[in-house]
C-alpha cells in the first residue's frame, strides 16, 4: 500500500513513520514524516483507528438510548458531551429546564472541562519529559472525579445529563468536596506553573513552535483554547450564552502568539476561569439536599403488592434517598419527554406505565420532524451537535461537529519545515482525543 | 447583520440558484443549487457577510428521494456570532459538487470524510481519498443501505461463537 | 547456616520472580486509557504491584495492556504488536470494548480483541474503575504463579 507521501517523497530523503502506537502519542493517529536529517519535509497524518462508527450506531438506538455514546466521544469530559447532545434535542423539542438543573449542568461542565484540561496539559509535559508535573495534575483530577462520582455515580461515563434536566440533585455532602477539589487543583495549577512556566527545557519545546496566525486558525476552523491562543476571543459561552452562563462572572483568556506555549497558558488560566464558575455556582444552588430518608426499595416493593406505599423508597444508584421530592428542582415537568422518578416506577401503576410508554419500542421520546444544529463549549471548542429528525422514535441522522477534528486538520501544516522532536508538543497541545476526532 | 437580513442578501444576489430561505428552530438555512455552491460560499466568506469559517460539513442520506445525498454546511461569522445553514441535494447517480477546499482549509478534511461515509465525490478536491476507513474497504458506512454490522475485516479472526 | 539459604523449586522462583517484575506496554487507544492514567498514577499506583514501569516499545515487556476500543482498522496493529513482543507474554483485554466489542457492535469494531490475539485475563467495565484494573493484575499475577513456566531450553527438549 503507496501512501500519498511515498509516492510524493523524493528519493533522497528519510521516510519516518510515527504510531499509530507511539509512547508519545495518547492517542492512535499515524504521522508519516518524510525527513531531511532532523527537519520535516512534509508529512501525512492519518486518522481513523478510533473509528468506532457513532453515528451510524446513533441511528440505530433510540434518543434516550444513545446517550450513552456520547459520553464515549471526548471521554475526558464527557459532562460537557451529554450537555451538547441533551440540549440539541431539548432545541428540537422545545423543551424548558428547571433553573437548578441549569446549574447542576453549568457546574457539571466546568468541572469536566478542567478535568479535561488537565488531562491534556499533563500529557502534553509528560510527553516532554516532565513526569512530576503529570502525577501532579492527575492528583487533582481525581479529587475532580471524587465530586463528580459521589453525584453521578460513575468516575468517567456518567450519562448524568438527560434530557429534560439532570439525573439525580446534588450529593447532601457535595459543596464540601467540590470546595477540597477546588482547593486541591488550584493548589496543583500553582504548584505545576512553578514547575512549567518558566522551565527552559519546556519554553524550549514550545515557546515559538508550530505558531498559528489568526486567520489560518479560522480557516481551518479552530475554536476553544486553541483559537483564543491566537488572540482570537471566540467563547460559545459568551458569544451565545446558554444555560446560566451569561449571568455567570468569568473571562475569556487570550494568548498572543499561537504557539504551544500559549496552547498551555490559555488552558492554564482556563482552569482558574473554570475554577472561579464553580464557585459562583455554590451560592445558587446552596440549597440543601434532604437527606435519606423512606423505606427499602425490596420491602416497598412488597408493600406495594398489598397497597401504595406512603412513605417515600430510598433509592437510585447515587443516589441519596428517594428522588422524587426533588424532581421538579431537577427535570422538566413534561411527562411525554421525561422518565418518571424510579420510586414511581416501581410502586404506582401510572408510574410504570409511564415508564413503559418511554421503552417501548416505537413509543418513546419522538421529537418532531426537522433539524437543529446547537454547540456547547466543549474543552476542545466548539462542541456542535446536527441533528435531523424525521419523528420517529430514533434520530434519522445525527452528526457531531468534532472541535479537534478541525485542529487536527493543521497539523501536518503546522509541523512543516520543523524538527522531529516538536510534533510531540504540538502534538500535545492540541489535545487530540480519538473518540472525538475519529467518532 | 440579522439572519433575515443575511437570508435576504443571499436571495438577492443569487436569485435563480437559492431555492429556499427559513429559520427552522432560530437557525438561518438556505437550500441552494449544488452547481452554484461554491461561488454562494466564497460570496459568504467575503465581506460584508463576513462568514469567516466553515464550522462543519456533513450529509445527510435520503434514500427514498431522487435528489438522495443531501450536503449540509454550517458557517460561522464571529461578528456578532451569526450561524448560517446552507443545503445542497445531489442525485443518487451522481453525487458530484464543488469543492470548497480553495475557500477553507478544513474543507479538505471535512470533504474527505464526506466522501468516505457517503460517497459524495466533490470536484477540485486536491486528495480526495478515504479518511477514517481503510485501503480495501467497500461501500460507504454512513448510506442508509449499509448494514450496520457490515464488517470487513483486515485480518483473518476467530468467527462468531 | 541458619536463613542463609531456602530450598525452593526453580519454576516456583522464576515464577514469583516474573509475576512481580511485569514490564507493560499500554495500547492505549480510547477512553479506557483515561482510567489506565488514573491506575497508573499516585492515588491507584499500580507500581504497589511490581507492574509499574511501562515500557513503549514491545521488545522489552511481558504484559501488553490492550486498553480501549480496537477498531478494524487498528486489528493489524494490534497483532504486529503482540507478534513482536517476546516470550514469556501475557495479554490483559482492559474494557468491555476489548473484551466483547462493547457497545459497539457496527461495522467499524473488533468484536473482542481474542479474535485477533489470545488473551490471559479480561477486565470488564465500561470504563473499569483502577481498583477493577488492580484486581485484574492481581488474577494475572495468580495465573503466572501456578500455570507452567516455559523456559526455553525446555521447549527446545519438549
Amino acid at each position: 500500500m503507496t501512501t500519498r507521501l511515498q509516492a510524493q517523497a523524493r528519493p533522497e530523503s528519510l521516510l519516518l513513520n510515527m504510531g499509530p502506537s507511539h509512547p508519545a502519542m495518547h492517542g492512535t493517529i499515524r504521522i508519516m514524516l518524510e525527513l531531511d536529517g532532523e527537519r520535516i519535509l512534509n508529512s501525512e497524518v492519518e486518522v481513523g483507528y478510533l473509528h468506532r462508527g457513532f453515528e451510524k450506531t446513533c441511528e440505530h438506538r433510540t434518543w434516550f438510548n444513545l446517550l450513552i455514546y456520547t459520553d464515549r466521544l471526548n471521554y475526558v469530559s464527557p459532562l460537557i458531551n451529554n450537555l451538547g447532545y441533551v440540549m440539541t434535542v431539548e432545541k428540537l423539542l422545545g423543551l424548558e429546564v428547571p433553573e437548578r438543573a441549569q446549574w447542576i449542568r453549568v457546574l457539571m461542565s466546568e468541572l469536566s472541562r478542567i478535568s479535561d484540561h488537565l488531562t491534556c496539559l499533563a500529557a502534553m509535559a509528560m510527553e516532554c519529559g516532565a513526569f512530576t508535573a503529570f502525577l501532579y495534575k492527575m492528583k487533582a483530577r481525581e479529587f475532580l472525579w471524587d465530586a463528580i462520582e459521589q453525584t453521578t455515580g460513575a468516575r468517567m461515563t456518567t450519562s448524568y445529563i438527560r434530557i429534560g434536566g439532570v439525573r439525580a440533585d446534588l450529593h447532601p455532602d457535595f459543596e464540601a468536596v467540590v470546595r477540597r477539589a477546588v482547593d486541591e487543583t488550584r493548589k496543583v495549577v500553582k504548584d505545576v506553573r512553578g514547575l512549567l512556566d518558566k522551565n527552559p527545557i519546556f519554553l524550549g519545546r514550545t515557546r515559538d513552535i508550530a505558531v498559528m496566525t489568526p486567520d489560518n486558525a479560522l480557516s481551518y476552523g479552530w475554536t476553544g483554547p486553541c483559537l483564543r491562543s491566537t488572540g482570537v476571543a471566540y467563547d460559545v459561552r459568551r458569544a451565545q450564552p446558554y444555560l446560566t452562563y451569561d449571568r455567570l462572572d468569568f473571562e475569556i483568556p487570550v494568548g498572543e502568539r499561537g504557539d504551544n506555549f500559549d496552547r498551555y497558558l490559555v488552558r492554564m488560566s482556563e482552569m482558574e476561569q473554570s475554577l472561579r464558575i464553580i464557585e459562583q455556582c455554590l451560592k445558587p444552588l446552596a440549597r440543601t439536599v434532604p437527606a435519606p430518608s423512606g423505606i427499602a426499595p425490596a420491602e416497598a416493593i412488597r408493600e406495594a403488592r398489598r397497597r401504595r406505599p406512603d412513605d417515600p423508597v430510598r433509592l437510585s444508584p447515587n443516589l441519596e434517598g428517594s428522588e422524587k421530592a426533588v424532581y421538579p428542582g431537577i427535570m422538566a415537568g413534561d411527562k411525554r419527554y421525561v422518565l418518571p422518578p424510579k420510586e414511581d416506577a416501581y410502586t404506582t401503576i401510572e408510574g410504570l406505565i409511564a415508564h413503559f410508554k418511554h421503552f417501548m419500542a416505537g413509543h418513546g421520546l419522538r421529537p418532531p420532524k426537522g433539524e437543529a444544529y446547537f454547540a456547547v463549549e466543549g474543552g476542545n471548542g466548539e462542541l456542535g451537535y446536527y441533528i435531523v429528525s424525521d419523528g420517529s422514535d430514533r434520530p434519522y441522522r445525527l452528526h457531531l461537529r468534532a472541535p479537534c477534528f478541525h485542529i487536527v486538520s493543521a497539523l501536518e501544516e503546522l509541523i512543516r519545515g520543523r524538527y522531529v522532536a516538536d510534533v510531540i508538543p504540538t502534538f500535545g497541545s492540541m489535545n487530540m482525543i480519538g473518540g472525538e476526532l475519529d467518532r | 447583520m440579522e439572519k433575515e437580513d443575511i437570508l435576504t442578501a443571499l436571495r438577492t444576489s443569487f436569485p435563480e440558484d437559492v431555492l429556499e430561505t427559513s429559520t427552522p428552530l432560530g437557525d438561518a438555512a438556505a437550500v441552494v443549487k449544488p452547481e452554484a455552491l461554491a461561488g454562494i460560499m466564497a460570496f459568504l466568506k467575503a465581506e460584508p457577510q463576513a462568514f469567516t469559517m466553515l464550522l462543519d460539513l456533513t450529509c445527510v442520506d435520503h434514500p427514498d428521494r431522487l435528489d438522495r445525498f443531501e450536503m449540509v454546511y454550517h458557517v460561522f461569522a464571529l461578528e456578532g456570532a451569526r450561524r448560517l445553514r446552507v443545503k445542497a441535494s445531489l442525485p443518487a447517480a451522481e453525487p458530484v459538487i464543488g469543492s470548497l477546499a480553495g475557500l477553507w482549509k478544513n474543507a479538505v478534511w471535512l470533504e474527505r470524510e464526506a466522501f468516505d461515509m457517503f460517497g459524495v465525490r466533490f470536484e477540485g478536491h486536491p486528495d480526495l481519498r478515504r479518511l477514517f476507513m481503510y485501503d480495501g474497504f467497500e461501500g460507504h458506512p454512513l448510506r442508509k443501505d449499509y448494514p450496520l454490522r457490515g464488517r470487513q475485516p483486515r485480518l483473518p479472526m476467530r468467527p462468531d461463537p | 547456616m541458619a536463613g542463609n539459604f531456602l530450598t525452593t523449586r526453580f519454576e516456583a522462583m522464576l515464577a514469583w520472580g516474573r509475576k512481580f517484575s511485569l514490564f507493560h506496554y499500554p495500547y492505549v487507544t480510547a477512553c479506557c486509557g483515561m482510567e489506565y492514567m488514573s491506575a497508573a498514577c499516585a492515588h491507584f499506583d499500580i507500581d504497589r504491584f511490581g507492574a509499574g514501569w511501562t515500557r513503549f516499545s514491545p521488545r522489552q515487556s511481558d504484559l501488553l495492556l490492550v486498553v480501549g476500543t480496537i477498531a478494524q482498522k487498528l486489528a493489524p496493529v494490534l497483532k504486529t504488536v503482540y507478534d513482536q513482543m517476546t516470550e514469556p507474554k501475557w495479554v490483559i483485554a482492559f474494557g468491555a470494548c476489548t473484551v466483547s466489542g462493547g457497545i459497539y457492535d457496527n461495522y467499524a469494531v473488533v468484536q473482542g480483541i481474542d479474535r485477533v490475539i489470545p488473551v490471559d485475563i479480561y477486565i470488564p467495565g465500561c470504563p473499569p474503575r483502577p481498583e477493577t484494573v488492580l484486581d485484574g493484575l492481581l488474577k494475572l499475577q495468580e495465573k503466572i504463579k501456578t500455570q507452567g513456566q516455559d523456559w526455553r531450553w525446555k521447549k527446545k527438549t519438549s
